[in-house]
């Protein structure tokens, strides 16, 4: 195994350039250390202007999403090793604007999540002392679901959102159904004018990278085709059944 | 706090350009691509149906007309052509039945591929009555 890696990263810093440049490191290659070790590395040793995020370095935070080589990834858990002999492109995620370097602004993404309403909605006041049981089943349906991390993986690998920016996206649908499926839950109906519009689940042409590129395995391409069905069934019942059956 | 060239504000948000080529990146982005463009080529056997439907209903004349403009090598090149798109849009979308369709047996999750064979099947079913059909 070579001693040294060399990685490309993509540099914008406002201040300084209006188009964004490289700059190229060579850092230590060893066994154990990802991508994220790497820019660490850099910052405290070679150059301290580098701006990234991150936080767990575990797979947990969500909040070190970059493009290596091109494909969406947590830079905490993936590993140099994997791109040796180099040398490893580090690019922000793609299909966001750029603060500086690799720091993209999700603000998008944060204004459309409160759409979905990824609460537990009651229909009435909850009783402090009530307790809402729910079997090992019930769980599983919305399980997966819940697992998000908000790492914007999805959004990146999305070519759907690159195209139609209101698209709501795949997260925040995963997140939508998350609740829906969830048998604690009443607010299927409140979600389902922004999930069942054309920003919601019919922009989606199940491409399917979101679920290829998703650090855990929520499947958000699964959930949206889902509701697809759910959204389709519900609009046939409210035009043949009357108000009371549905 | 502001520096360089952003007086008084954020500074400039980079937004990178979407490259003409970001669909050969990756083989789901050029699928998707295709199959987006298979509308046109399911259009086209609408308006081919039809167009059958009309030279049967307008006499021998009309009916032997379009079977020349059928047997025209550019329609046939055509045909073949929307036919592959047709099914790359129809295997495609029986791929997607699956996720859409989440069935339970009491406790147990219907598998997957249980779902996609019983859509390969229906499919199989309805040609062979069509083929029935039209042969006999
Ligand atoms: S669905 Fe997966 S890829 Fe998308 S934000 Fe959540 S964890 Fe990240
Ligand atoms: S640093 Fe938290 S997910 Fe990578």
């Amino acid at each position: 195994m070579p001693e040294t890696i060399t990685m490309e990263v993509w540099r914008y810093r406002p201040e300084h350039e209006s188009e964004p440049t490289w700059d190229a490191y060579d850092v230590p290659l060893r066994k154990e250390w990802a991508v994220l070790d790497g820019l660490n590395h850099i910052k405290d040793q070679l150059d301290g202007t580098l701006s990234y995020r991150w936080s767990c370095r575990m797979g947990i935070c969500g909040s070190c999403g970059m493009t290596v080589n091109g494909e969406p990834k947590l830079s905490c858990s993936t590993f140099l090793t994997d791109y040796a002999p180099g040398p490893v492109r580090v690019e922000p995620m793609r299909n966001f604007p750029v603060i500086r370097d690799l720091v993209v602004e999700m603000g998008d993404f944060m204004a459309k999540l409160p759409a979905v309403k990824p609460w537990l909605v009651s229909d009435d006041e909850p009783d402090e002392d009530t307790e809402y049981l729910q079997t090992p089943v019930e769980m599983d349906d919305y399980k997966r679901y819940s697992m998000c991390i908000n790492c914007m993986l999805c959004y990146s690998a999305c070519p759907v959102y690159a195209l139609d920016p209101d698209f709501i996206g795949p997260a925040a649908i995963a997140l939508a159904q998350r609740y829906n499926l969830d048998s604690r839950d009443a607010g299927a109906e409140d979600r389902r004018d922004v999930l069942a519009s054309a920003e919601g689940v019919w922009a989606c042409t199940f491409v399917g990278e979101c679920s290829v590129v998703c650090p855990k395995d929520v499947d958000p391409a699964g959930a949206i085709q889902r509701y697809k069905l759910t959204a389709a069934s519900k609009a046939v019942k409210d035009l043949l059944l009357p108000r009371g059956a549905r | 706090m502001s520096t360089g060239n952003a007086v008084g504000g954020e500074p400039p948000l980079y937004r990178p350009p979407v490259s003409l080529t970001w669909w050969l990146r990756n083989p789901s982005y050029l699928l998707f691509v295709l199959r987006e463009l298979s509308c046109v080529f399911i259009a086209w056997f609408v308006v081919y149906l039809l167009m059958l439907v009309y030279a049967v209903s307008s006499g021998r004349a009309a009916y032997q007309e379009f079977l020349d403009l059928s047997a025209n090598p550019l329609v046939v090149i055509l045909n073949v052509i929307a036919l592959a798109f047709v099914v790359l849009h129809a295997v495609t979308w029986f791929g997607l039945a699956p996720k859409a369709m989440v069935l339970r047996l009491g406790a147990l999750r219907v598998p997957p591929t249980v779902i996609l064979a019983a859509h390969y099947g229906a499919w199989l079913v309805v040609s062979a009555i069509v083929a029935w059909v039209i042969l006999r």
